[in-house]
């Protein structure tokens, strides 16, 4: 009897000792949350706060009472943000559109169809991946000042379309699709063109819309590149345009009005990763590469 | 067959021309770029070839500053990230209820734009007409003294580049660590529980030695990562990070490139070509040290 008291005992000192780790793991798990979100609830708070309000603060108030919208509306009169956010889009997929079509096909090759040196090349693609693209980067400025084609979408997208790691994915994709499927398509005469988007493009759609998603991120971002390349406004991308009105805005320091415009940029990404959140999150832990 | 040679090749052809024309063919280049002595943009023409472009890079002090700051945010942003992101993957794998929101939220500094939240972050840290800032107000609150996180000393401008560096790297970190933790069998577990081993010999027994392998790859993704830090620099600082004393070896190397300071590509490629020989080797020794702690 008396050991089934002991026992009893041990038993809820252990439940209490989880129940406190439980507590401790989500308080930690909370603050963390609150890191991360802070900046940007930060953000929409800040756009909607007046300009007067905002600056006549004494203490950083948490919340406001009277919302306005004017910050939206001078972020999209006075500074060209439309302009930003349409060059980005097209910027976007372009770049994205050329790079799937591009990469389908160099897969396909690699997966489905035999030549000689084949293993020779793939390894070269795979020895590509690791040249930072630090190195490469000036000769590319050099060229495209070179061939006129500064402040030019041409110029903007082209280098921009490489990427061996894509490749790869969809070779190691293509690679699983079973190939009597190839042989009975080849017996009924099908053309490998044909084979390869009415077969392999529908079975690995997945993969496709991945890399693509993951692409568009990449595109919507990238700063260095269109920094270098575009010095007319005209072809600002976003991260350029954001860099612009830090700096000679809205004529003087509007805080308000700069957040307005970053909640614009910000949310097309977020909306785009809260629809395909499974995937985008799949796809970078399978390669992405970010910090 | 020989068509069938022929076919395979014009499939490859596009990726072919883009690979070397945008990168196999610069990568030659930019060391034909960093041998050539006073290279003249306008005229195309250099009057020498050798290793000044390196000694003038090397003895620049914009350089020099510009390696300081960048082995420090490697220093201080690599293991912290990492660790913190440990930290927050056993508590993801702990836990059942809110798990996918916790993991949504953490995720969300990945699909931002580096340079427009480095925008919040500055008002964060900056400031305002009659307040310290947010920061600085919560300093004050626990009785410290408010700082200038922006304009001001060297050490407080490194702290909001390493935070700000920590917290758009970790949801890369906590997504490959918490698949890493999901995908160790769970019979270990059992077995531990039935042995009644404790919960850290547990950890440092099974969960560690199975998950160091994606540990190790994040440290030198992570150094990688961070010894090319630069749009989180221009994010919190602006474009002209030589006057803020916070450029970084990229930074450099596009400072060079274009800009106010710019039209010196052989000076860039140098120093492109050292920052690529610095990474080279910390990767090496990075691999020799995994593969020497691994397979032990």
């Amino acid at each position: 009897m008396e050991e089934h008291e002991v026992y009893e005992k041990i038993q809820h000192k252990t439940n209490h000792r989880n129940k406190i780790q439980k507590a401790v793991t989500y308080i930690f798990l909370t603050l963390w949350a609150l890191i991360v979100l802070f900046p940007f609830y930060w953000m929409i708070l800040t756009s909607v706060k007046s300009y007067g309000a905002y600056n006549a603060e004494h203490t950083p108030a948490f919340f406001t009472l009277s919302p306005t919208i004017q910050n939206y509306i001078d972020a999209f009169t006075t500074v060209p943000l439309v302009g930003y956010l349409l060059n980005t889009a097209i910027f976007a997929v372009a770049t994205t559109v050329i790079m799937v079509i591009v990469s389908t096909l160099a897969a396909y090759a690699f997966a489905r169809l035999n030549f000689r040196g084949k293993n020779l090349v793939f390894t070269l693609f795979l020895s590509l991946m690791m040249i930072p693209s630090e190195l490469v980067v000036i000769t590319n400025f050099v060229t495209v000042t070179n061939l006129d084609l500064r402040n030019t979408f041409v110029g903007l997208v082209l280098p921009s379309v490489t990427s061996v790691f894509y490749i790869y994915l969809l070779k190691e994709n293509f690679e699983q699709v079973p190939d009597e499927l190839y042989r009975a398509a080849k017996v009924d005469g099908t053309s490998d063109l044909k084979y390869l988007w009415k077969v392999m493009i529908p079975i690995c759609r997945p993969t496709i819309i991945t890399i693509t998603i993951l692409k568009i991120i990449e595109c919507w971002n990238s700063y260095v590149w269109p920094r270098l390349i575009t010095d007319d406004p005209a072809y600002y991308l976003v991260s350029n345009g954001i860099q612009e009105i830090r700096e000679n805005g809205f004529g003087r320091e509007n805080i308000p009005a700069m957040m307005a415009a970053v909640v614009v940029i910000s949310v097309p990404l977020i909306v785009l990763f809260l629809i395909f959140r499974k995937k985008i999150m799949a796809g970078v832990s399978q390669g992405g590469t970010k910090g | 067959m020989n068509r069938n040679h022929k076919k395979a090749w014009l499939y490859l052809l596009p990726a072919l021309l883009f690979l070397i024309f945008f990168m196999v063919y610069p990568l030659i280049d930019v060391f034909i770029y960093s041998a050539e002595e006073g290279f003249n943009f306008a005229s195309q023409s250099y009057f020498g070839v050798g290793l000044y472009n390196f000694s003038y890079v090397l003895h620049d002090p914009y350089f020099l500053q510009a390696v300081q700051n960048t082995i420090i945010l490697v220093i201080i942003t690599v293991p912290v990230s990492t660790g913190l992101a440990l930290l927050i993957s056993l508590g993801l794998s702990s836990i059942k209820p809110l798990r996918d929101l916790y993991q949504t939220i953490y995720f969300l500094p990945y699909v931002t734009n580096t340079l427009a939240v480095g925008l919040v972050f500055m008002i964060l840290f900056q400031p305002t007409e009659y307040t310290d800032g947010l920061v600085n107000m919560v300093i004050e609150f626990f009785g410290g003294s408010a700082v200038d996180f922006i304009d001001g000393p060297y050490w407080a401008k490194m702290f909001v580049l390493c935070f700000y560096t920590v917290w758009i790297v970790l949801p890369f970190k906590i997504l490959v660590l918490t698949s890493a933790l999901a995908s160790v069998n769970p019979d270990y577990y059992k077995a531990a529980r039935v042995d009644g081993t404790p919960k850290w010999r547990v950890f440092t027994k099974i969960t560690l030695p199975m998950i160091s392998p994606m540990i190790f790859y994040l440290v030198i993704t992570g150094f990688i990562g961070a010894f090319k830090a630069y749009s989180d620099a221009v994010a919190l600082f602006g474009t002209d990070l030589n006057a803020a004393g916070m450029n970084t070896i990229v930074g450099y190397v596009y400072d060079m490139l274009y800009g106010d300071s710019g039209g010196y590509p052989s000076y860039a490629s140098a120093a492109a070509i050292i920052l690529f020989a610095i990474v080279l080797t910390v990767t090496c020794i990075n691999l020799l040290v995994s593969s020497r702690k691994i397979s032990r």
